[in-house]
């Protein structure tokens, strides 16, 4: 599905990806493990096609295709979603009239005709049932106002409106209480497929108890310098990183 | 060298595509040698064969104007206009009067419906009667007759000054008077064609009404005249839209709009200016130079003015209300939206007389390219204006790095008992915005329409129906290609 061949790639003439080489295959969940500032917000960033962020060398092939030649919104329809660290405001917009382009281009570009407003309305409602978002909220504006917890929860009822076949989950835990972890977990679990494959980043194991990673990977310092299977992040969550720098050299 | 200039021809033919309405109709066009002088205007009058005292009010007016000069107040770039460069009166229909024949030129039939508008009414929207103004003539009026059963009279002001010359004579520039200002005295001295409405006592106008301006011969000026009345306990909406050819020099439009509303009357005014704004480098495009003014002459009256100006190369404009009857309401509803080199000044001006008496203004100015985007507004409140109240939002949105807002909001009270609330804000599309619309899979260009749109809504949702629809589009086309 998604095969990652060293990737470097810098913000601002800084380079954060020191070549990462990385295979995803269809139904995977890889969680991705480290401290702040060793480069997984970037690689996310980079596989979305972030324009503030820049490739200098590697490839990124997507099902086949060069994603690092597609424009974000093609990676978008090709099946790729990333739940936002810190998911953005749009004031004005409402999040029906949101869902339903964001719904409407996809279908565009696989040749569907767009959903008339009573099946995307239905759409909707069933989506929602997925992470249990209040519908005042789906009639809000972009996330605005909403809180933390809200906006996280947000993330994954987009991805279920979108149905990607590649996650990202960039710190989706990162400012949710325990009933909210549970509730994005399970929502995510739930929208999982055989085809489905997820890239997990953060830094705690409650979430990875809920969604069973099937490899780990820690990434230090721009590249992956550890990689193993669950208990790998048990471990971590255990003793810190300390250990994997001397094992690592660094 | 070569190849810049086949660049440049590329973004001419790119900015131009996106001004759907920029053809020319090629119908035999009467039109008067260019120059103004008090023969000029005494030509106008007879051409439209008006009794003695019209004559005398243009020649006022004419006389005035020349004591005048242009005004250089607003935050505006004006090339200086050469007055005497230009046609005041040009009549497409004038070789089929010739004929003596009262069928339209089919070309002008064909015209109008190019741009939507179909005169026949068979064909036309339903529920929307319109007035077909192209150049200096109206070319047709629809539902006239349907109309005229419930006593409403909707018809060109040309016809009105021949068939109901006592209400004309009553009303006209007793809102707008001709020394108002230097384009006031302009259009009062040569206007030329507009739409005239008369909505009786009680009387619930059963449809829209709408006005159609075209603008199509070469080097004229357009200067239309409107007037609405509504006498006692009546109700009318009435919708302005007007488009003209792409040319490269300037065209000159301006007009006047005046609006009487009488007791218990309502009175909703919405245009949709979608004028040709010049080119991606600023060649071409209409100046519009417009004074609009309702007077609440009723106690309990309501007048709303809605506006989405997309067009024009430069925006001199302020749709005004007078408060005179107690409990009057008022209301100025509009998105001003300039790309590439377009400049906007607009606003509105709530002039409080009456006791109790309430306004509204919501500005939204949406400014990308280099263009710049002013709003001002003026609130006065009258010593005699016990308990007025007027609330003003306005707010900017800025597309890019190069364009400009800027408010000016003046306030004169003189009543202790007043309560004038003023907002302002401005904001940008932002970076982030735009990827995270982009990683949902949305395009940028429709992600700056999702934007602007969600941004202008509260303006838009004020349209009719079907208006609101086109000032959609009209809003999305206007900033296509503006980011990224």
């Amino acid at each position: 599905m998604l095969e990652i061949k060293n990737l470097h790639a810098s913000i601002n003439g800084k380079e954060i990806l020191k070549g990462i080489d990385l295979t995803i295959k269809d139904g995977e969940v890889h969680a991705l493990m480290g401290q702040n500032g060793a480069g997984k917000s970037t690689l996310s960033n980079v596989l979305v096609g972030n324009p503030a962020y820049e490739v200098t060398e590697g490839s990124v092939i997507f099902n086949g295709k060069d994603l690092l030649q597609m424009k974000p919104e093609e990676r978008a329809h090709e099946g790729i979603f990333m739940s936002f660290q810190h998911p953005i405001e749009i004031p004005g917009v409402s999040m029906v009239n949101f869902m339903r382009a964001a719904v409407n281009a996809k279908r565009k570009y696989h040749n569907q005709e767009p959903l008339s407003a009573s099946e995307f309305l239905r759409l909707m409602r069933e989506k929602r049932k997925v992470v249990e978002l209040d519908n005042k909220l789906a009639n809000r504006a972009v996330n605005e106002g909403f809180s933390g917890g809200e906006k996280k929860r947000n993330e994954i009822f987009q991805m279920a409106m979108l149905e990607p076949t590649f996650a990202i989950l960039d710190e989706t835990d990162s400012g949710l209480d325990v009933d909210a972890l549970r509730i994005v977990a399970e929502g995510f679990n739930k929208l999982r497929t055989p085809e489905t494959s997820a890239m997990v980043i953060t830094h705690y194991q409650r979430l990875l108890d809920y969604l069973k990673p099937d490899i780990v990977h820690v990434l230090l310092n721009g590249r992956i310098v550890k990689t193993g299977g669950p208990e790998l992040a048990t471990d971590i969550e255990n003793k810190g990183f300390d250990w994997i720098k001397e094992e690592v050299g660094l | 060298m070569e190849e810049n200039k086949e660049k440049n021809k590329l973004v001419r033919e790119v900015a131009e595509k996106k001004y759907e309405y920029g053809f020319t109709t090629d119908v035999h066009t009467d039109i008067i040698e260019k120059g103004l002088n008090e023969d000029v205007v005494r030509l106008i009058s007879s051409k439209k064969g008006e009794p003695e005292w019209l004559l005398e009010f243009r020649l006022k007016a004419y006389r005035h104007w020349l004591t005048m000069k242009v005004p250089t107040w607003a935050h505006l770039q004006i090339p200086e206009i050469d007055f005497q460069a230009i046609s005041y009166y040009a009549d497409p229909t004038a070789k089929k009067k010739k004929e003596g024949s009262k069928e339209i030129d089919p070309e002008l039939m064909k015209t109008f419906d190019k741009l939507g508008i179909p005169l026949e009414e068979r064909l036309a929207l339903s529920g929307t009667a319109v007035d077909a103004v192209m150049d200096s003539v109206s070319v047709k009026t629809t539902f006239k007759e349907k109309l005229n059963e419930k006593g409403i009279i909707f018809c060109s002001i040309s016809e009105a000054v021949r068939e109901h010359g006592d209400l004309v004579r009553e009303y006209l520039g007793s809102v707008v008077p001709y020394r108002d200002n230097f384009y006031a005295a302009l259009n009062s001295a040569v206007f030329s064609d507009g739409s005239f409405v008369y909505i009786p006592k009680g009387v619930r106008c059963p449809m829209e009404l709408s006005t159609y301006f075209r603008i199509n011969a070469q080097n004229t000026g357009q200067f239309e005249r409107t007037l609405i009345v509504a006498d006692d306990d009546s109700y009318v909406s009435y919708l302005e839209g007007c488009t003209a050819p792409m040319r490269d020099e300037n065209q000159l439009h301006a007009a006047i709009v005046e609006i009487v509303v009488k007791e218990r009357a309502e009175v909703k005014y919405s245009t949709v200016q979608n004028w040709y704004p010049g080119d991606a480098e600023g060649k071409g495009g209409v100046y519009n130079f417009v004074t609009k003014r309702g007077h609440l002459r009723g106690a309990d009256s309501k007048l709303s003015w809605t506006q989405v100006e997309t067009g024009s190369a430069i925006t001199w404009k302020y749709p005004s209300c007078i408060l005179s009857g107690d409990n009057s309401q008022a209301e100025f509803y509009s998105v001003a939206v300039t790309n590439n080199y377009q400049q906007a000044d607009t606003g509105t001006k709530m002039i409080h007389i009456g006791k109790n008496t309430r306004s509204t203004i919501i500005s939204k100015g949406i400014s990308a390219g280099k263009s710049q985007n002013s709003y001002r507004g003026l609130v006065k409140v009258d010593a005699r204006a016990d308990g007025a109240r007027n609330y003003s939002s306005c707010d900017s949105l800025l597309l890019g790095s190069e364009c400009g807002a800027h408010t000016f909001p003046y306030m004169d009270i003189k009543n202790d008992t007043a309560i004038v609330e003023h907002e302002a804000t401005t904001s940008k599309i932002s970076e982030d915005q735009l990827f995270y619309c982009n990683q949902r899979g949305i395009s940028t260009e429709e992600a700056v329409g999702l934007i602007v749109n969600g941004y202008a809504k509260d303006v838009i949702n004020k349209l009719p129906m079907e208006f609101a629809v086109e000032a959609q589009k009209l809003l999305s086309v206007s900033l296509e290609g503006t980011v990224g």
